[in-house]
């Protein structure tokens, strides 16, 4: 029987005497650049958190002083009172931080530079130089868009979804500096999207190590590589709205003007038809991790891996064909709306086979509930919900009675809260030894968790309630309404709820912090995982291997009836494992 | 190129067969396929917006210069061709050929740029902006007197000068990128018979350019 | 604060209620299958040390039955839905004896246009720019006729379930037949500005003749 050996010849592959700065600033090894968008990242997330305070003092506490509320500008907050024009600057940034600067970049500009090569068996991405630009581009990106909120006029306020014509009209919107800077800094970010998605893609489908064929990628590869390929052609799209936008607001063009010919749908069919692929760029990620990490929590293989890379791709696929069902109300053709519902019924059904094969891998497992696998099951309770929520929206007729309702607020929260920041809580702890050598602490971990699932369903699951009632979104003062006077003490709720939501992620805060200086040293392979990136050192060394590792067989084969041990990686021989032909091609 | 040269621009370490085109040139393909989203959101757009227009579309030449813009797309047209000619020159290991038939798809594509930016100025002198017709210039007396129909102007300069000029963007950065490659790769002979990526990798790219030109050519000024 | 939707006061508020429950019901029971399936796979395979899980790759059969249900679920859903959107929003749905109201829509305020005696909008007879007040007799069916004068608004009644975005240069329909006498609300439903929140109209379902008294007295600029 065998046991597990590390690689040989594990190390640097050539002596890493780089400058410091060379190093951890200017870096082009994909894994720094990894940290580097992970450090960038939490600091939005913080920045899209301190919005959401903001919006739910004012729904929660209407009118009242907000606590620190009176260290804002009197344009905002005279006597720490939320203006109606400041309310909107923070819905519109809350969404814009949170998908572009948040979400977006933990999951692929964390993940897909930190993981690719790792768990492809490959030295670096392909092409290092253009992967170091696309982080700067990021950043910078994310620091315009920063600026945006302390221009004289104030931040863009017409939604993350910027709908003409309110955003190409200041006169309308009353914000003009920081329309535009939001334009720019969007331009930006869809450029440092596309140059990480050329390393992506170039790199999984050219830099696989021998043996790693298609179908021996783990999910999380497979998700992150079609997901770059969604990024690819959508951030495009939305960079070409956003030049129109901004030209229609700068230089008088006339595309969103109806008085001059153009049209104001116009830019919600480029805007969705970026914005629908975009939110599975949100999802698809997490789904290829949630399978890594519940596959090692049950000690099992992946029920049904190949109906699994179907599925993203299913998903991925149909994503291009569903953007109208944003726009069910909007005025669009009602037969359009006809085809939008068909197709956005259809797309149900490939995450309702991930689902159930998630269940598959955990029955008859024998699973252990580390941090990370407690997220994993935890993102797939949630998504659930999140997931279910959606055919109520596809039925286009209930869908006038919920669209733009907290019902879509609930919807877009269980699956990018429940779904993809549960995911990457899991995620962060998973590969936190990897990344930094020590692990994170492990009781803490399981009190964030649970603090987190309560305060987290307390304040989103009654926004259901609250859009059923007809809640709309993105109203300032809802008590001005009679029909939504009663569910005050529900908003009161939701927002108790948020601030204690909020309060207890500094326990993941501190866990992080701390753990890089005093967490407990990790071995090789903590997670007893199967990864490729689980043959290297923690953290791992600059340049990966010395020499590629050669693949035997799948990402998933744990409880193997031929080891003692309950794991088996993918570039462990057994004896009888022929070598893979690749290694033996034209290469030296 | 043989499939010996093309292994040769692997990266030095064996890997599983991915697709027979080594990194650059397989990133300079993804690349193209984003830069095909990008023209078409633009070019859609202009075609909602033509076919949804209030009025009369303009006639092709009433207030674009079809013939010197025709003769600028067989400029481009001919850097595409040069840019063919440097490449198989190289293939066959002629050091002289390269450095010429480069140079000239340098020159063809400045020149392309240098008309363009000469058209851009001879339309804003006339009156035709991107926000429509001037007050008071040429073209607003044609508006005025009925010969040019007015109502759509203002989308045919929103959509020509972001189309044209986005496209003219990608012209000089390729242009530029020439320039760079020429003075650091190709005077000092860096590129052999056994290693010539960069130069078929910046004429894919100079290939697209040249084909997103000739669809605009097409919808913007022919038709 | 009730926890289901409002009360119903058109005649669209009933297939849009039955499909929301329906769904509920559909979505509810996949809800209980997977949650508690989930929570008894926690319980009843949580890890003994010295174990190990079961070594299978999957099941194709298992994997065909949770394909198909889903599909034929969902396609179900879709020829339902389908049958009611094109009753209420489809190109032909609107009676052609449906009563017209013209809404201009604005920040940060509704203009209601009602035609005069004539029953025509357009004419010399309309009651121009109402402001804030949608009159509406009861039981026959009304089309509102919407225009936007700057920005993207949105009709948004809860208890018609009537909702329908109003653009600037496009004029749209949208129509429904009330029900239940009474005073409701209609929202602006589409973020259009800074007073997007306080752009708020009353509704008032009214008997026939209370309407044609109300219409008489709002020709004499009497608008209550």
């Amino acid at each position: 029987m065998t046991t597990v050996a590390g690689t040989p010849g594990v190390g640097h592959t050539h002596h890493d005497d780089r400058p410091f700065i060379r190093k951890y600033i200017f870096s082009t090894d994909h894994k720094i650049i990894g940290i580097q968008f992970l450090f960038v990242s939490l600091f939005f997330l913080l920045v899209g958190g301190l919005l959401a305070m903001q919006i739910r003092w004012q729904l929660g506490f209407p009118n009242q002083p907000m606590p620190g509320g009176k260290l804002l500008p009197e344009t905002m907050a005279p006597d720490g009172v939320i203006l109606p024009e400041y309310y909107i600057q923070l819905v519109t940034m809350h969404g814009t931080f949170m998908v572009f600067f948040a979400i977006m970049p933990l999951l692929v500009g964390v993940y897909a530079n930190f993981l690719i090569p790792l768990k492809l068996g490959a030295h670096d991405m392909a092409f290092p130089r253009i992967n170091m630009a696309s982080f700067w581009a990021a950043l910078l990106a994310g620091l315009v868009m920063l600026s945006s909120l302390f221009v004289p006029e104030g931040a863009a306020r017409a939604g993350w979804t910027m709908y003409a014509p309110l955003s190409a009209r200041p006169d309308l919107s009353g914000a003009g500096l920081g329309q535009q800077l939001w334009c720019v800094a969007i331009i930006l970010l869809g450029l440092s999207s596309i140059l990480g998605s050329l390393n992506y893609i170039t790199t999984v489908i050219n830099m696989r190590a021998p043996g790693m064929t298609w179908f021996r990628m783990p999910l999380s590869i497979w998700a992150l590589f079609i997901t770059a390929i969604l990024g690819l052609l959508a951030l495009p799209v939305l960079s070409g709205a956003a030049i129109m936008l901004l030209f229609d607001q700068t230089i008088g063009t006339h595309f969103f003007d109806p008085a001059a010919g153009g049209q104001a749908l116009l830019w919600q069919h480029l805007f969705w038809f970026f914005g629908h692929p975009e939110v599975y760029i949100l999802i698809l990620p997490a789904m290829g991790m949630v399978s890594d990490m519940i596959a090692n929590g049950s000690r099992k293989p992946i029920f049904g891996y190949h109906s699994m890379v179907f599925a993203i791709i299913g998903i991925a696929f149909l994503g291009w064909i569903v953007w109208g069902h944003h726009m069910f109300v909007s005025g669009m053709n009602p037969t359009l709306g006809s085809t939008f519902m068909v197709t956005t019924m259809i797309i149900a059904v490939p995450s309702a086979i991930k689902t159930f094969n998630w269940l598959g891998t955990m029955w008859r497992g024998n699973l252990r509930f580390h941090v990370p696998m407690m997220h994993a099951v935890g993102f797939v309770a949630m998504f659930v919900i999140g997931g279910l929520s959606g055919i109520f929206m596809a039925a286009t007729p209930v869908d006038m009675h919920i669209h733009d309702t907290y019902f879509i607020v609930a919807h877009i929260h269980y699956v990018l809260f429940g779904g993809s920041l549960f995911a990457l809580f899991g995620a962060i702890t998973f590969w936190y030894p990897k990344m930094f050598g020590r692990l994170m602490h492990e009781g803490w971990g399981k009190v964030h968790f649970w603090l987190t699932m309560l305060f987290y369903n307390l304040t989103f699951f009654p926004m259901h309630i609250l859009g059923m009632a007809g809640h709309m979104r993105r109203i300032y003062d809802p008590t001005m309404y009679d029909f939504l006077k009663p569910y005050q003490p529900l908003n009161h709720f939701i927002s108790i709820s948020a601030f204690l939501l909020f309060a207890v992620q500094a326990i993941f805060a501190l866990n992080f912090i701390i753990s890089l200086f005093r967490g407990a040293k990790a071995s090789m392979n903590p997670w007893q995982d199967n990864g490729l990136e689980w043959t290297l050192p923690n953290p791992a060394p600059h340049g990966n291997w010395a020499e590629v590792p050669r693949v035997y067989r799948g990402p998933y084969e744990y409880s193997h009836p031929d080891t003692t041990e309950d794991f088996l990686p993918q570039s462990q021989k057994l004896p009888g494992d022929p070598e893979p032909a690749a290694a033996s091609a034209a290469g030296h | 190129m043989t499939t010996a040269d093309a292994r040769a621009m692997q990266p030095p370490f064996p890997a599983e067969r991915g697709v027979d085109a080594y990194n650059t040139k397989l990133g300079m393909w993804v690349f193209l396929a984003s830069e095909v989203m990008f023209f078409t959101a633009l070019i859609g757009a202009y075609i909602i917006l033509r076919f949804g227009a209030p009025g009369e579309w303009a006639r092709p030449g009433t207030v674009l210069n079809v013939p010197v813009t025709a003769f600028n797309t067989f400029l481009l047209i001919c850097s595409s061709v040069s840019m063919v000619k440097a490449y198989a020159s190289i293939a066959d290991g002629n050091q002289k050929l390269l450095k010429f038939w480069f140079l000239v798809t340098i020159i063809c594509g400045a020149s392309f740029v240098g008309v363009q930016a000469y058209e851009y100025l001879h339309l804003i002198h006339r009156g035709f902006v991107p926000s429509g017709v001037r007050d008071g210039s040429e073209l607003a007396e044609l508006v005025a007197n009925g010969t040019l129909p007015g109502a759509s102007l203002g989308l045919y300069g929103s959509t020509f000068y972001t189309m044209t000029g986005f496209h003219g963007f990608h012209v000089t950065c390729g242009v530029i990128s020439m320039i760079y490659l020429y003075l650091t790769k190709v005077l000092p002979g860096k590129y052999t018979q056994q290693n010539y990526g960069g130069v078929e990798v910046i004429g894919l790219y100079w290939h697209f350019v040249d084909l997103v030109w000739i669809i605009l050519f097409t919808i913007v000024y022919l038709i | 604060m009730k926890w289901w939707l409002p009360a119903p006061a058109s005649t669209f508020a009933g297939p849009i209620d039955g499909m929301f429950t329906a769904i509920l019901i559909i979505t509810g029971l996949a809800f209980v299958l997977v949650e508690s399936g989930l929570i008894w796979f926690v319980f009843k395979y949580r890890g003994r040390p010295g174990q190990k899980g079961y070594y299978t790759h999957g099941n194709t059969r298992a994997e065909y039955i949770w394909t198909a249900v889903p599909a034929v679920v969902c396609v179900g859903l879709a020829i339902v839905s389908n049958h009611y959107w094109k009753q209420i929003k489809g190109r032909d749905s609107v009676p052609p004896d449906a009563y017209p109201i013209k809404v201009h829509a604005k920040q940060f305020e509704w203009l209601f246009t009602y035609p005069g005696p004539d029953g025509k909008l357009g004419t010399a007879d309309d009651i121009v720019d109402v402001r804030n007040k949608l009159h509406v007799p009861v039981g026959r069916p009304v089309v509102l006729q919407e225009e936007a004068e700057d920005v993207i608004h949105s009709v948004f009644i809860p208890v018609f379930r009537l909702r329908q975005d109003a653009v600037p240069g496009m004029n749209i329909r949208s129509w429904f037949i009330a029900t239940v006498p009474g005073e409701y609300d209609l929202a602006c439903s589409q973020l259009c500005g800074m007073g997007h929140y306080k752009m708020h109209a009353k509704v008032t379902v009214q008997s026939q003749a209370d309407f044609d008294a109300w219409l008489a007295k709002a020709a004499q600029g009497d608008i209550e």
